[in-house]
């Protein structure tokens, strides 16, 4: 497809769009969707047609993730842009019936809430506005004019350096600048190279990536196909999880529609580029995350990380140079390119450029998907946009990073969300979950739970991460059943250091640190769990 | 495994296949995968093993996934577990002995803004309580699937 025909559908598009009065939006990601939003959809279009608005006046839709996920099923309603929330297909017809006149209070959600207002959407920007499984939506809002410019006016070192200069850091939680990776697999002697798309996001209360992919997996085939042309790159793979399967379909279609229009495969839009991209199923291992795992897995053998140098950048799948981003990394991409390096380097902060996507969830009022700047602080996530901690109790802490992460107390919650302030607090930006206690969670048991995670996840390839977390988790047991000794707490601070400097991976580097940080933040709490006079 | 040539790297989504088609991994199934692909029948098992998403045991009729991610661990899954677990007189990753239904564990399905949720055969559930829960098993194992 060449760049005057995404033109010709994008206009065509937003002729049809315009002709409509309005058009009404079910969210179809996984949350509203296991709630039953199909049927909702099927009643609201059995309702318009009952009371006689034609196809062409009143759309309904199905769209990607409309963010507020804890008061699904979600619908919106272009282009009055009001929102209903926990709508069942009982109020189809008088939702319908409102068209022409007043919205429905009773359901209303309040689209001026922070929840909205305060977030600023640039890798979610098309996430509830287009069909996930239209490419005519995604073209219609600025789609893959970012590839054919790339391909019709910019060397592949230029896009480097425009990547380079915006300040992409990796998103899928170390932070890595994308630039710097994009030229080292460029500079690679070997071919063919390789690109990878990380959609195994196995950090628990995470669901960013699954929302990207179910929501707008083009952005995603748009942004490694970007990637690609830099890299001199033939032929990617994305590797996603079995538990997603919603995803996976839409990624399917995705890529099928892509290759039909030319947008995918040999020649892309009339040039001399061709990529083609292949889906690799996880099968639920959490160390598969770390990338040289990751790479054995695609192999097909079993997900063991290897030591590094050499680093995939110059020996990765089947040893060929291998470039490997986040889903989240790969979404930037697109809007990088179209809107110039310094329009996304003016947002966020010093060192850590753009947005980042978190999912909120656990005690919070408004749980959900949100996109913010980086630099906003905690507390307005938490307090502002989140709503706060519902059923009147306290908040305690916020854990982000999963089981990488640690857990940050309130008298943090001031410090501005960045990849450098959150490692100084001893927890670590993640892939961005974001999951908040009130006062009647345990942090000793959180750390127990976490250590639990680390303990059957780890590979057992190494023994500090293998026999450590085994050893660090009976320990933590004995904290929780009060039956700890003084000397227990020198141990387990020692078994801490031990794992985190000694292990071969990101897992096992990482698995102390929600320990580490509980310890240094509720270190009351562990000493309450020792043994009792008369107790054993 | 045509669809994928036969390629030795096939081996996780010729898995993947077998598990789907059969519900699990049996000893003929893998010898077979491990002869098409030419690959060690050790190292199939190797892999099978690794993943968590693969079982060699034989499932219940109906299955019941609790998710046990942080979001959901936060909001009560231990007790969502338990109560299944008193109900059915079996732990996670067992067979109720009549093979009606299987109780089992996974690391979060991303609907984390539904927390607690658990996975009934193929629907999400989600703000689960012990008492919803064990009523929807209930419905569930009294019909036939």
């Amino acid at each position: 497809m060449l760049a005057e025909e995404l033109k010709a559908i994008a206009s065509q598009e937003r002729d049809a769009s315009a002709s409509r009065t309005a058009c009404i939006n079910v969210c179809g990601a996984a949350g509203c969707h296991s709630l039953e939003s199909n049927a909702l959809k099927d009643a609201l279009v059995e309702a318009a047609a009952v009371q006689g608005y034609s196809a062409e006046t009143y759309a309904v839709r199905k769209v990607g993730c409309l963010g507020l996920c804890g008061a699904g099923p979600l619908v919106s309603v272009d282009p009055s842009g009001i929102l209903y929330q926990r709508v069942k297909p009982s109020d189809a017809a008088e939702l319908i019936g409102s068209l022409d006149g007043p919205p429905v209070e009773r359901i209303r959600l309040d689209s001026s809430l922070p929840f909205f207002a305060r977030q600023k959407r640039i890798v979610l920007e098309n996430s509830g506005r287009i069909d996930p499984e239209r490419l005519e939506d995604y073209i219609a809002a600025d789609g893959y004019l970012a590839l054919t410019k790339v391909l019709s006016e910019m060397t592949p070192l230029e896009v480097v350096a425009e990547i380079h200069k915006s300040g992409l850091r990796g998103r899928g939680g170390a932070g890595y600048p994308t630039g710097l990776k994009w030229g080292t697999v460029a500079k690679a002697i070997g071919s063919p190279k390789l690109v990878i798309c990380n959609a195994d996001e196995g950090d628990p209360g995470a669901f960013m990536d699954r929302s990207v992919l179910e929501s707008d997996p083009h952005r995603v085939l748009e942004g490694m196909a970007i990637a690609a042309y830099a890299t001199g790159a033939s032929e990617g793979y994305i590797y996603v999880r079995a538990e997603y399967p919603l995803a996976v379909e839409r990624l399917k279609t995705a890529i099928r529609l892509a290759e039909r229009h030319g947008l995918l495969g040999n020649n892309i839009c009339g040039s001399s580029f061709n990529f083609r991209i292949f889906i690799r199923l996880g099968a639920g291992a959490f160390v598969c995350g770390e990338e040289t795992a990751l790479i054995a897995s695609i192999e097909g053998l079993r997900g063991t990380p290897r030591p590094r140098p050499p680093y995939p950048a110059e020996s990765g799948l089947w040893r060929h140079p291998t470039l490997i981003n986040n889903v989240e990394t790969y979404a930037n991409v697109a809007p990088i390119i179209r809107n110039g390096a310094s329009w996304f380097a003016q947002i966020g902060t010093e060192r850590s450029k753009g947005t980042k996507v978190f999912a909120l969830a656990g005690a919070i009022a408004n749980a959900g998907l949100i996109e913010v700047p980086m630099g906003i602080t905690l507390r307005d996530i938490i307090f502002q946009i989140g709503g706060g901690i519902p059923e009147g109790r306290a908040f305690k802490a916020v854990q982000t990073g999963g089981p990488s992460g640690g857990c940050i107390p309130e008298s943090f919650l001031d410090t501005p969300v960045d990849y450098e302030t959150l490692s100084k607090l001893g927890s670590i930006m993640g892939s961005g979950g974001m999951i908040v206690m009130d006062e009647t969670s345990s942090m000793v048991d959180v750390a127990r739970y976490f250590m639990e995670f680390c303990m059957t996840e780890s590979c057992g390839k190494c023994i500090p991460c293998r026999a450590g977390t085994a050893q660090m988790h009976e320990l933590l047991g004995r904290f929780t059943n009060q039956t700890a000794g003084p000397s227990d707490l020198g141990l387990l601070e020692s078994l801490c250091d031990m794992v985190k400097h000694t292990s071969l991976c990101g897992l096992g580097q990482s698995a102390p640190n929600p320990v580490i940080s509980t310890l240094r933040y509720f270190r009351a709490e562990y000493e309450a769990g020792f043994a009792r006079e008369g107790v054993s | 495994m045509r669809k994928l040539g036969n390629q030795r790297h096939a081996l996780i989504e010729a898995l993947h296949s077998l598990q789907q088609s059969f519900g699990y991994l049996d000893k003929p199934g893998l010898t077979y995968v491990a002869a098409s692909l030419k690959i060690p029948l050790s190292r199939v098992y190797g892999v099978a093993t690794f993943y968590n998403h693969f079982t060699l045991k034989p499932q219940g009729e109906h299955a019941c996934v609790v998710c046990t991610g942080t979001a959901c661990y936060i909001k009560g899954a231990r007790e969502l577990l338990k109560s299944v677990s008193a109900q059915q007189g079996i732990g996670p990753g067992e067979t109720s002995p009549d093979g009606r239904l299987s109780v089992l564990t996974a690391r979060c399905f991303g609907a984390c803004g539904l927390a607690p949720v658990v996975v009934i055969d193929s629907d999400v559930v989600g703000r689960l309580t012990p008492d919803l829960l064990q009523q929807k098993l209930r419905g569930v194992t009294s019909r036939a699937r």
